[in-house]
């Protein structure tokens, strides 16, 4: 029974190195044989079909990933710290209970009903609101992407604040601040480090999510000059292409040289998060 | 300035079913020191946070009956809480500094309740300097005041505690067991400083301590099960108190 526990304790090193062996392993002879770096990471040009010259470029996508990924924080984090701090400062018995139920369903939506919301709902919407030609676009995946990231974050960023000694807050509020000033004055520089890695965490989600972004971004390989223009993402195109491509092409290499490129990115996210939650608690 | 610094009528306190309080009517000198004894769970913590009404903090706290500071029911509609908490200070049991530098947990309350145009930086320097000197850590602070106050010694974060108070220039002080987290080296200090404050401040202090109780106060309320059983010049209630329950309190022989 121990050794089962430790096993599957164990299993989580062993299936993200596996992981990670696979992914790059398979991409491997592509970067180091094959690839431009400097055309890899700088060229918008992404034509893996193409019949005469097939270019591997994936600045176009991940520029899809950066401007969905950024519009999707620029909803997400207010919305994300705003609710934390509403749920955990503001309200308290059933309303409290009954928003962490609720954002936590949140979280519980599959990424593909959203990616319907954002076809179905937001497009037509988007087209009607903005007078644009395409509803699914940068913005349409943007807000879909951030309402996503909401709950991860406000889970993070409520258990931030909830980590805060309560003495702080009796001290100053016996010193006559009201509850916003608390918040502001002491609750977000004491939990500053939590919420940090809350917002990080939910970039990481952002950043891997596909489906709802596949869906809602209107799968046009292009760095975006405007939130309504039509993008892709690093993950989409893995998630549209790969099923394409004969197992061991080129293009298949590619895809999975994407996915390491992508494996570095939210690994970097994720790994800054942690430096920064560790650095808290060592406090 | 009134005789009296609080002064309550018939005063109860619920939490949830539970009659905390029931229904006190005590009263504060103004300008002196009063202690609050009683064994665990009289009540004396939540009639201390009465006063400033932080017991609302909770659910399912309910009052009822009068406080008076200063001709004012503080339980009245029209009280407005952050005028209150700064006429009426508070000290923690365990010391509370704000995450903050020593310099920015003096100034909080200034910061928080007054415009910027009143308080220019020889103002708050002034503030700074003056509560420093007055808890007697001014020469131990006046080089280091942007030191982080939780890395103080617990003796220094309450003394902290204490001079933060004091630029809002509170008429009441409350204080919650100040030296039950102290060494007694440091309960000798604190007491010391509170001997100073008297007379500035009229001082409310809740302790376990009967012996500080004497050291420290002027007048002394015995508290039990949510009453209060009996309010006498301190000397006079150690030494001759009216009460069987109030002797078989400090004789030991409960509690």
């Amino acid at each position: 029974m121990e050794f089962a526990i430790k096993a599957s304790g164990f299993s989580a090193i062993f299936f993200v190195f596996a992981i990670f062996f696979f992914v790059f392993s398979t991409a491997s002879e592509f970067i180091f044989e094959k690839m431009d770096f400097v055309e890899f990471l700088t060229s918008p040009e992404w034509y893996p079909t193409s019949l005469s010259n097939k270019r591997y470029g994936t600045l176009a996508l991940l520029a899809g990933t950066v401007s969905v990924t950024g519009l999707a924080m620029l909803i997400a984090v207010p919305l994300g710290l705003g609710s934390a701090l509403f749920i955990s400062e503001f309200t308290s018995g059933v309303v409290k209970e009954g928003l962490k139920i609720t954002i936590e369903l949140l979280a519980a939506i599959p990424s593909v009903v959203w990616g319907f919301i954002g076809l179905a709902v937001m497009n037509p919407l988007i087209i009607e609101v903005f007078d644009a030609p395409i509803g699914l676009n940068v913005l349409n995946g943007g807000i879909i992407l951030g309402l996503m990231s909401v709950p991860i974050m406000t889970t993070i960023a409520e258990d931030a604040l909830k980590a805060v000694p309560d003495s702080y807050r009796e001290a100053s509020l016996a010193l006559g601040a009201t509850r916003w000033q608390t918040a502001h004055k002491v609750l977000f520089p004491a939990a500053r480090s939590g919420l940090l890695a809350a917002v990080l965490l939910g970039v990481g989600r952002a950043i891997g999510e596909t489906m709802a972004v596949l869906m809602a971004t209107g799968h046009a390989v292009q760095i975006p000059g405007s939130p309504l223009d039509s993008v892709r993402t690093l993950t989409a195109t893995i998630a549209a292409e790969l099923g394409e491509t004969a197992a061991g092409s080129d293009h298949y290499q590619a895809l999975f040289a994407v996915g390491v490129l992508l494996f570095l990115l939210t690994f970097g996210v994720n790994l800054a998060a942690d430096l920064i939650v560790r650095g808290r608690s060592a406090r | 300035m009134d005789e009296y610094c609080i002064k309550t009528r018939g005063l109860k306190l619920f939490y949830g079913e539970f009659e905390a309080l029931k229904g006190l009517d005590i009263r504060f000198l103004s300008g002196k020191t009063s202690a609050l004894i009683g064994p665990s769970g009289c009540g004396k913590t939540t009639l201390l946070r009465c006063f400033n009404r932080i017991n609302e903090r909770y659910e399912g706290v309910r009052t009822e009956g009068e406080v008076v500071v200063q001709e004012h029911d503080i339980y009245s509609a029209d009280t407005d809480l952050v005028e209150l908490r700064k006429k009426v200070g508070m000290v923690f049991q365990r010391p509370n500094p704000l995450p903050l530098s020593v310099r920015d947990n003096i100034l909080y309350g200034l910061r928080l309740h007054f415009s910027r145009k009143y308080r220019d930086a020889s103002t708050l320097d002034e503030a700074l300097e003056t509560s420093l000197r007055a808890v007697h850590l001014w020469d131990d602070l006046k080089d280091s005041l942007s030191t982080e106050a939780t890395t103080l010694s617990l003796e220094k974060q309450q003394k902290l505690c204490i001079a933060r108070l004091l630029p809002l220039k509170p008429e009441v002080i409350l204080m919650d067991e100040p030296c039950s987290a102290l060494d007694p080296d440091a309960t000798a200090k604190i007491e010391e400083l509170l001997r100073d404050l008297a007379g500035d401040y009229s001082l409310v202090i809740v302790t376990h301590n009967m012996a500080q109780a004497r050291r420290v106060s002027d007048e002394c309320a015995f508290m039990l099960l949510g009453e209060v059983v009996e309010m006498r010049r301190t000397e006079d209630l150690f030494v001759s108190p009216r009460d069987q329950r109030t002797a078989n309190y400090i004789e030991g022989r409960f509690g």
